[in-house]
């Protein structure tokens, strides 16, 4: 048995590190909502799912006239963040800000509310589908380059073209995005509202902007993991956005929940450990517990991190304020 | 005003005599809608319910319309909520409306049952999730799990399932289903208890998202245990389940004069039995409700840092009032599995979670005539309403693509049912006090 785990070991190594960007780059809009708004984003798996489908469109119209695949990821990636981060926008803008406005202290209506956002969502994009195709059940459309494949290290990692670029844009995404919140004026803003959300009104900082392009970021990076799963996983329904955006959140808590280099490192524990029992269990049990018990895994993890170290990996104690 | 509404309701015993249909039910409906809001003296206001109570049985019995049984919720909740009506009217006319109109108009159209045993189930089960979420404040989003648990309990044993583990002789006879309905009381708060003692310790959001995955585990396990050993069938479901057998229940009917045939008997017996656990669990309700858990409760929900320093203890308190949630969806549970003789894991998803929230929300959270409205009004919507849409779309639309079905789109209008009351009811169509004044407070 322990011969079997360690041929599979590479593979399964590798292939946990393409699921762990994924959920890393969902874990960033989780935690930079509640970083300014202390609110869950339920609707944000939803956003993750609108990229997937964006994604799914352009390859489906435009992948006979546009020759490089490359060059049609690239436009599936920018109009999939684009049209994420814009719903993600309109969603604080008509359902989250009417609260705020409101002034509500209690904590379940945020949250009720983003259930209830999350809901639509899931239904909108069954309806235009269905409006459209007739059909729900979406396939992304295979294009030649980004299928190309090869075989690392003797033959202990089958890799494919499309993994290493998954890799390689959300490496890319999470170096900008590091930039942009410690190197930036909006970024400083953001932390600011953060921290403390009357005083940097205080300050001359707009929150209600401020909170906007939280969203349009959190958003658009959320779409843009979206567009590279429906490449990675190809088969993309209006309800996706669901397990993968609880685990995401799973990842964002195992971070520490407001930290954004915790957000990415949980992400990448999450993706493996959810990869490594997804492969072993059935190895471990002699098949009598399969792949399916993987997200009881990630679910059981998000209890013990909650019970033993509720601040997460990087996160700090805060204390409650009476 | 008293003479503008009287003659409105008049009209529509009329019309509810001579044309009864879904047009003459939207008539009715305002008509109690102009005896619930316009300014009227008492008695007035009380001659009209009656009346009102009678039109929409009448209508009822002759059409099979169910907007109907729509119209005779509006007058419950009128009855329980509307001041200054004499106690002994409330309850007759509630009565009545409970143990004749409704199993009359069930005679003439056996779909009114199914509606009605349904609501039952789904009320009860709403009145324990506000024990959770609206006394105590705890936001419980995978509540449906244990339903699942209560409904898995008699599955298993109530039909042939359990010969894969044990030996005996299963299936269990039918009259150890009342036996099961205690046990899943037990189970379901175990469960809960289970469930409880990580999740509690949990501020209120981390205890929704936790609430949520466990529920999912609960639905995964469902799905999955049917190996190594087969305990829950899997995704097909279990069945046939035994049915608890009523030949003492058709003897008393008849002595009362009352003929049952085999498509009746159970629906009369299942919707009794459940108006009698609505009936219990109201009681423990109203009971929690002015007990020193309650207000125990209460004060959690409203501060815990508060709360704890007057000397309550958190963890048991809230665990406390979680089991006792579980408790009443567990009982449900049996009752629903029995009542339909299959379970599967299709009946315990997030949306059913969702859908048992989106009844306390409805309603108001704290409020007990609240979570019985929310739990008719979105039960008739899911099962009714949208269907009958639907038919209408695929008779008079045909251009419109067969995936687009209004049917299937439940979520959408749960969803818009959430987003709508949290912006601009969040205390519901019927507040309960306390909670009204801590909305508007803010």
């Amino acid at each position: 048995m322990l011969e079997q785990i360690l041929a599979l070991l590479p593979q399964v190594i590798f292939d946990g590190f393409i699921l762990g960007f994924v959920y890393a780059m969902v874990a960033l809009g989780y935690t930079m909502v509640y970083g300014v708004l202390e609110l869950i984003n339920f609707a944000h798996s939803e956003i993750f799912m609108i990229g997937a489908v964006v994604g799914v469109e352009v390859f489906r119209y435009l992948a006979p006239h546009v020759d490089s695949g490359f060059l049609l990821l690239l436009l599936a990636l920018v109009l999939g963040g684009a049209v994420a981060g814009v719903t993600a926008i309109l969603v604080e803008r008509f359902a989250y800000r009417p609260l705020r406005k409101r002034g509500t202290t209690n904590r379940l209506v945020p949250l009720i509310t983003a259930i209830g956002v999350s809901f639509i969502l899931q239904d909108l994009v069954r309806l235009v589908e269905g409006l459209w195709h007739n059909e729900f059940f979406l396939r992304m459309r295979t294009v030649e380059d980004l299928e190309g494949s090869v075989e690392l290290f003797g033959g202990a990692i089958f890799a494919q073209t499309k993994s290493f670029i998954l890799m390689g844009v959300s490496i890319l995404m999470l170096l900008g995005l590091t930039y942009l919140v410690n190197r930036t004026k909006l970024g400083v803003a953001i932390r600011a509202v953060a921290q403390d959300l009357s005083t940097a009104s205080l300050m001359g900082i707009d929150p209600d902007r401020i909170i906007s392009r939280t969203f349009l970021i959190g958003g658009s990076l959320g779409g843009v993991a979206g567009v590279l799963f429906a490449l990675q996983y190809t088969t993309i329904t209006p309800y996706v956005g669901f397990l993968p955006g609880l685990k995401a959140f799973t990842a964002a808590v195992l971070g520490g929940i407001g930290n954004i280099p915790g957000a990415m490192l949980g992400g990448l524990v999450l993706g493996q450990l959810e990869n490594f029992f997804g492969t072993y269990l059935p190895i471990l049990t002699n098949g009598n517990f399969g792949t399916e018990y993987k997200d009881v895994v990630a679910f059981l993890i998000l209890i013990l991190i909650l019970l033993l170290r509720p601040q997460g990996l990087l996160g700090q104690v805060v204390k409650e304020k009476v | 005003m008293s003479a503008v509404a009287l003659l409105l309701t008049l009209a529509f015993l009329g019309l509810a005599y001579l044309a009864p249909g879904a047009l003459t039910n939207v008539f009715g409906l305002v008509a109690l809608g102009a005896t619930a809001f316009l300014r009227l003296p008492p008695q007035t206001r009380t001659l009209n319910l009656a009346l009102l109570t009678l039109a929409f049985t009448l209508g009822l019995v002759r059409s099979g319309n169910t907007l109907g049984l729509i119209g005779l919720v509006g007058v419950l909740v009128a009855l329980t909520t509307l001041p200054r009506i004499p106690t002994w009217i409330r309850g007759l006319l509630g009565l009545a409306i409970l143990l004749l109109s409704v199993p009359m108009a069930g005679f003439a159209n056996t779909f009114i049952f199914e509606l009605g045993i349904q609501i039952g189930i789904y009320a009860a089960m709403a009145l324990g999730l506000n024990v959770v979420v609206g006394m105590a404040g705890l936001l419980d989003l995978g509540y449906a799990a244990f339903f699942a648990v209560g409904a898995y309990t008699w599955a298993i044993f109530g039909s042939e399932q359990a010969r894969n583990f044990l030996a005996g002789n299963f299936p269990l006879p039918g009259e150890y289903m009342y036996l099961f309905m205690l046990i899943a009381v037990a189970t379901t708060a175990l469960t809960g208890l289970l469930i409880g003692l990580p999740a509690l310790r949990l501020r209120g959001d981390y205890l929704a998202i936790v609430t949520l995955g466990l529920g999912e585990v609960v639905r995964i396990l469902a799905n999955n245990l049917d190996h190594p050993i087969n305990f829950t069938n899997g995704p097909q479901g279990i069945t046939p389940i035994q049915r608890p057998p009523i030949d003492w229940f058709r003897s008393l009917m008849e002595r009362l004069g009352i003929r049952l045939d085999q498509t009746t008997d159970y629906q009369l017996f299942f919707y009794l039995l459940v108006l009698l656990m609505i009936g219990l669990v109201v009681l423990v309700n109203l009971n929690l409700a002015n007990s020193r858990f309650g207000r125990a409760w209460v004060a959690i929900r409203e501060d815990e840092i508060a709360a704890r320093s007057m000397g309550i203890p958190l963890l048991p308190t809230k665990l406390l009032a979680f089991m006792t949630g579980a408790a009443f969806s567990g009982v449900m549970g049996v009752i629903f599995a029995a009542q339909r003789t299959f379970v599967s894991p299709e009946s315990f998803t997030l949306l059913a979670s969702i859908t048992i929230l989106g009844m306390v929300i409805l309603g108001g959270m704290g409020s007990i005539p609240g979570a019985i409205l929310g739990a008719a009004a979105l039960t008739i919507l899911n099962l009714d309403i949208l269907k009958t849409f639907s038919e209408f779309v695929r008779t008079s639309l045909p251009q419109i693509p067969s995936q687009v079905d209004p049917a299937k789109y439940e979520r959408l209008v749960f969803g818009l049912i959430l987003v709508l009351m949290m912006i601009f009811r969040p205390e519901g169509l019927i507040p309960e006090k306390r909670h009204k004044a801590e909305m508007e407070e803010a």
